[in-house]
């Protein structure tokens, strides 16, 4: 059987973090990612980051990847098993991957599980017709592969993908005729809405898309009016012939490989739905499980890196790696996640923490 | 349809290929998602619903939701929203769950 020390799930930022961290401490690291190419989401990502410099700030997302990609490649503590599915989990500290159409089992002292997130569809009639795709799913099309989704693009949803994705769409030349969010207000930061705006990008809130038509793929939507409690005002549907429309609705976070390996789940609906319980340095209900990035609560890619550095710490400190600056190295983490967590941007992230903070401590 | 200038992005491809979709000879570049290619060359419907035949697409491109699920040299239930491509692959429309080791065009 494989045998890994800390086995780490997931390439994306948590994922190559925990390995660099786990590794820089002594640990070795085996790190397995489904994709051909590691650097999850931040691939597509063209933005500028925000945050300090410990998270890249004013890097763009996929610069950010090329580094932590080459950083991990390069470590001689870090084995890299691309185009690896992790399948299942079994007893005894075992995960089944899919390996160039072949299983194989891996065993592992620590886990870390950085799976990410999947994004949520929207349901209203026709919702299935081909050219409603995730705006997420736009990006990669678009940003890894330089393939145009349409002409003519609507986005549902004005929090931070959203915005952020329509913004992208006109760098690459494709006309974007609304933005359209059920909410009262913009979910997105401002400094982002602000630039679509003007760049002439009407963002129509309280507002939703009632249905799809199309005969094979989408030719138009209809749009509606909504009123203080989110039900449609008579007589304000209107038509908007559009090709593509991205659904921009948040995300789910990954979790099926936690919920078989017997690891407690609560349900915060401001992380995102299921989400594993965990203790302030990131260990799950089941020993040697940890957890880092959108699997543990939906939240900005910074963050995700700060979480995978404090489950990497964690996860080498309790198998004898760093003990002398394992203290230290978990205080800076712990400011850094503070300021990213302040003000009105992190109070959703905040509540929820609190909420699954409430369901019980977990472990220590 | 395809990007050509872009004003943050340089977009490496591989080797222009070309590949078979539904028997038709498409191009497409080595190593790209199947499913991008034939968006690019404006293939939207990729599969039909098991129950009403409903037409299905490209919806989350990173291997999760099997809405873009074809056959690939007789192989059914291919993800081909991350599978790469490669020369001369053999790229079918899918009908119903597929059969592993079938027949070609079942």
């Amino acid at each position: 059987m494989n045998k890994a020390e800390i086995l780490v799930i997931g390439s994306g930022p948590a994922g190559l973090k925990a390995s660099l961290s786990a590794a820089d401490q002594g640990a070795g690291v085996t790190l397995v990612e489904r994709d051909p190419f590691l650097g999850g989401q931040l691939v597509k990502q063209t933005h500028m980051f925000f945050g300090s410099k410990e998270q890249y700030a004013s890097e763009r997302g996929f610069k950010i990847a090329e580094k932590l990609t080459a950083a991990a490649e390069e470590h001689p503590g870090v084995r890299v098993l691309k185009g690896a599915a992790a399948l299942g989990y079994y007893d005894d500290n075992v995960v089944t991957l899919e390996l160039k159409g072949r299983v194989l089992p891996v065993s592992y002292d620590a886990m870390i599980m950085a799976t990410g997130a999947q994004e949520n569809t929207l349901m209203f009639p026709n919702c299935d017709l081909p050219g409603i795709y995730g705006a997420g799913a736009v990006q990669t099309l678009m940003n890894v592969y330089g393939v145009l989704p349409g002409k003519r693009v609507a986005m549902l949803g004005a929090g931070n993908i959203g915005v952020i994705v329509s913004y992208q769409l006109l760098q690459a030349g494709v006309e974007v005729p609304a933005i359209i969010e059920a909410a009262p207000e913009i979910g997105a930061y401002h400094v982002h809405a602000s630039k679509v705006r003007r760049m002439g990008v009407p963002i129509y809130t309280s507002q939703t898309v009632v249905s799809a038509h199309g005969s094979d793929a989408l030719e138009k939507i209809i749009m509606v009016e909504l009123d203080d409690s989110w039900q449609p005002v008579p007589d304000t549907e209107r038509e908007l012939d559009v090709d593509v429309l991205c659904i921009a609705v948040g995300l789910t976070p990954l979790t099926e490989i936690l919920f078989q390996a017997g690891c407690e789940i609560a349900y915060i609906p401001e992380l995102g739905g299921h989400v594993p319980r965990r203790s302030a340095v990131m260990e799950t209900s089941v020993a040697n499980i940890y957890i880092a990035g959108d699997v543990s609560g939906i939240e900005e890619a910074s963050a995700a890196m700060v979480e995978g550095t404090i489950a990497g710490l964690t996860a080498a400190f309790n198998l004898g790696y760093g003990r002398d600056s394992y203290e230290q190295k978990i205080a800076a983490a712990n400011l850094e996640l503070d300021a990213l967590r302040k003000g009105p941007t992190g109070e959703k992230i905040r509540t929820g923490l609190q909420n699954l903070k409430k369901t019980g401590e977990v472990r220590q | 349809m395809r990007i050509q200038v872009h004003p943050i992005l340089e977009f490496k491809k591989g080797k222009k290929i070309s590949f078979t979709y539904d028997g038709i000879t498409v191009e497409g570049y080595e190593g790209e998602p199947i499913a991008a290619a034939l968006h690019a060359a404006g293939v939207r419907v990729l599969s039909h619903s098991r129950n009403f035949k409903r037409p299905r697409g490209f919806w989350c491109a990173i291997g999760n939701c099997s809405s873009c699920n074809m056959r690939v040299n007789g192989i059914p239930n291919v993800r081909t929203c991350v599978e790469p491509l490669q020369d001369g692959m053999t790229v079918e429309t899918q009908q119903g769950r597929g059969v592993i080791g079938g027949v070609p065009g079942e």
